[in-house]
């Protein structure tokens, strides 16, 4: 056995931490509503810090530093497009949804159009948008664990079909990265089934605090080390990668051989460029594709960068799993002042993660060469371990803290999203479509078992996923849910003239059409499919399927707003008491809660 | 509803002009943002810095102008129906 013993014990710590909390909630949640949304008495702090330890996945804790890594400038717009896409939901959502007082987006559906049928067709979309979020959870699981137990040999061991194979197809050292997804996968299955969303809370809040100490505490030292954020950009003044001649750190401090803070970069890291200016590798990998000289590809990554930013910031505000939280505020102005922390809380945290980026181009380059779990997206959890060389143990403690940081990430984000995707299926599917007189113990019981098959499922998804970046994922589950649920939520909140037709029409034509293209990209990106020459013919074509939501998007809301002028006869007959339980303040005791009416479950 | 919605409009408007400003930028003036300014290019530091309390400023004063909406709303309505229901200050005329 060859493992780092500190990584390990933190990486332990934080594991036996989440379960024992899960656990020792799951004793004070009882009855089914408790379940569902914490029993709606959760004060704000705990509420922001919680919406915060969700939303903070490993696609934010390692993809996001691992994108920048690999691709520069481009990738900084997930980490600030993840934060203001907030600011979206808080302008146009955060507010009406709360006070409408639904428990789930399909209770909204149901509730604000009167119709049973929209909420199964919105449930579908729950499960969509969940499980292209929970791939990249499982993906940062399976490089987190192979990092961890990189030094053990389970040749031998495990049949050789099992292993991690080279490009030669020799067997390798190491956890498998399956294996990585498949443990991980199992422990917060185990932990969702029995604990429920109550656990959860108190489970994410915590995690948002070691998630916020675990990358911000390693950049400060890895600063203060190897010389600040300005100055490691600096380094990337356009040197080829093949000169070592590197900046001498301040002042000669180490005059040893690691007083260069940048090391030569391979063959296959992009030039200080494309790196360092916009419109680099990111968004030209389809017109370099179809040899586009540098000029003519320039209006393509604008196009690129544009969807980018809408498939983000719209995506946020329909994202099922954090949107069921605002559910938990007591009223509409503490879900408004949740935002605004949850604003603040994760604004702060993504300050850091490309600063892990920048260091990793100069200090761990070798990273470029490797493509999968071995690749940019483990440089936040490998890049401390360089201090060893300096400071003794020193880069272990660090290496592992990170480590724990990245167990809290997928391990909260996966359980939030494990919540919400058997909720649908135990409420909406079980509850109300399947057995409409279930009691509440068979409710429970259907709640475990749910659980149970969304993780089966979610792991075997997951270890199908090695080669796509994680961050690149995330961004797909994002834009599918800016074309489905984003603009269901904004109109439906806002125009009185939507009628059902037309929101089903949008959200379906929309959604499904958004999930079409990024399919076609990722299958054809993990070889399952040969696009390659449509693509190189068809540039504009690549870059609409890759990014659809420029024009997936208005299309839904066109779609809806045109369904529901020639549908006009079917808008619902209160829709003004129902406008007015959305937009009124809460003194005025208009708000119903939508539950109380299904409370006999 | 009608001043909330302007409201989010408004300081929608602050934000998506910032939003899809600075790719704008950086298309038609890379020189400006390739400048350095202690280290980082213009267009680094607004992106992976400063956009962030820009943010915040936003949110900030859409919270407040928000929930002071809110209250004169309610305070409005409780004034012309007279209801078992108290307002802590009946005399304040709303902004509408």
């Amino acid at each position: 056995m060859n493992v780092d013993p500190h990584i390990l014990l933190f990486s332990l710590i934080t594991v036996v931490a989440t379960v024992i909390m899960g656990f020792w909630s799951a004793k004070k949640s009882r009855g089914a509503e408790d379940f569902f949304v914490a029993g709606r008495s959760v004060s704000v702090g705990w509420n922001a810090s919680a919406i915060s330890g969700e939303y903070l996945s490993a696609a934010s804790f390692m993809g996001v530093a691992g994108m920048v890594m690999s691709s520069g400038y481009d990738a900084l717009w997930y980490p600030v497009c993840y934060a203001c896409g907030y600011l979206f939901l808080l302008l146009f959502i955060a507010g009406p949804l709360r006070r409408f007082g639904a428990y789930t987006i399909p209770d909204f559906a149901e509730g604000r159009f009167d119709s049973p049928m929209f909420r199964k067709i919105a449930v579908v979309f729950v499960l969509c948008i969940g499980f292209f979020y929970t791939m990249p959870q499982m993906k940062g699981a399976g490089t987190t664990l192979s990092y961890i137990f990189q030094g053990v040999d389970l040749r031998g061991v495990l049949p050789d079909l099992f292993l991690t194979h080279d490009a030669l197809g020799v067997a390798q050292k190491g956890l498998p990265y399956w294996a990585g997804v498949v443990l991980v996968g199992a422990v917060i299955t185990l932990n969702v089934a029995l604990g429920g969303m109550k656990g959860i809370t108190l489970v994410q809040a915590v995690q948002y605090w070691a998630k916020m100490f675990a990358i911000s505490v390693p950049v400060f030292v890895l600063l203060s080390v190897y010389g600040g954020y300005g100055k490691q950009l600096e380094a990337n003044d356009g040197r080829t990668g093949f000169s070592p001649v590197g900046i001498a750190a301040e002042a000669g401090a180490f005059p040893d051989a690691h007083s260069t803070i940048r090391k030569a970069l391979p063959e296959k890291a992009p030039k200080d460029e494309t790196w360092l200016q916009p419109f680099g590798p990111l968004t030209t990998k389809a017109a370099k594709a179809a040899q586009l000289s540098p000029e003519q590809a320039r209006p393509y990554s604008l196009l690129y960068t544009y969807s980018l930013i809408i498939a983000l910031v719209c995506g946020t505000a329909g994202l099922p799993h954090i949107l069921v939280r605002f559910y938990t505020n007591p009223d509409g102005v503490a879900a408004k002042r949740t935002t605004m922390w949850v604003m603040i809380l994760i604004g702060v945290f993504y300050v850091f993660p490309p600063v892990f980026g920048v260091l990793g181009r100069n200090l761990l380059p070798e990273l470029y060469a490797s493509t999968g779990s071995k690749g940019t997206d483990k440089i936040v959890l490998e890049l401390p371990h360089l201090l060893n060389a300096r400071y003794a143990i020193l880069g272990s403690v660090l290496s592992g803290i990170t480590c724990a940081g990245a167990f809290a990430a997928f391990m909260s984000t996966f359980s939030g999203l494990l919540v919400s995707m058997t909720g649908a299926l135990a409420h909406d599917v079980y509850g109300r479509m399947l057995r409409p007189k279930s009691t509440p113990e068979q409710r429970m019981k259907a709640f475990k078992y749910c659980s149970i098959i969304v993780g089966i499922v979610s792991v075997g998804l997951g270890m199908q996923v090695e080669q796509l970046q994680i961050n690149f994922m995330v961004g797909q589950a994002f834009a599918i849910a800016a074309a489905s649920y984003f603009p269901l939520l904004f109109m439906s909140a806002w125009w009185r003239g939507m009628t059902m037709k037309g929101a089903a029409t949008g959200m379906l034509s929309g959604g499904l059409l958004a999930l079409l293209g990024i399919s076609l990209t990722s299958f054809s990106d993990l070889k399952w499919i040969d696009l390659t020459a449509f693509w190189s013919a068809h540039p504009l074509l690549r870059i609409l399927c890759e990014q659809p939501a420029i024009w997936t998007v208005p299309l839904s809301i066109f779609l809806m707003y045109t369904v529901s002028k020639l549908t006009s006869k079917d808008v619902p007959k209160d829709i003004r008491m129902k406008m007015l339980v959305l937009h009124a303040p809460e003194q005025l005791g208009l708000k119903q809660e939508y539950i109380q009416e299904h409370r006999g479950h | 509803m009608r001043e909330q919605l302007r409201l989010s409009i408004l300081c929608a408007g602050a934000f998506v002009i910032a939003l899809f400003g600075l790719p704008l930028c950086n298309y038609f003036f890379p020189e400006v943002m390739a400048r350095r300014v202690g280290g980082f290019t213009i267009s680094w530091l607004i992106l992976g810095v400063l956009f962030f309390p820009y943010v915040w400023i936003i949110a900030y004063v859409f919270i407040k102008k928000s929930i002071a909406l809110e209250n004169a709303e309610a305070r409005a309505v409780l004034e012309s129906v007279p209801s078992e229901k108290t307002t802590t200050e009946p005399s304040v005329v709303p902004e509408k």
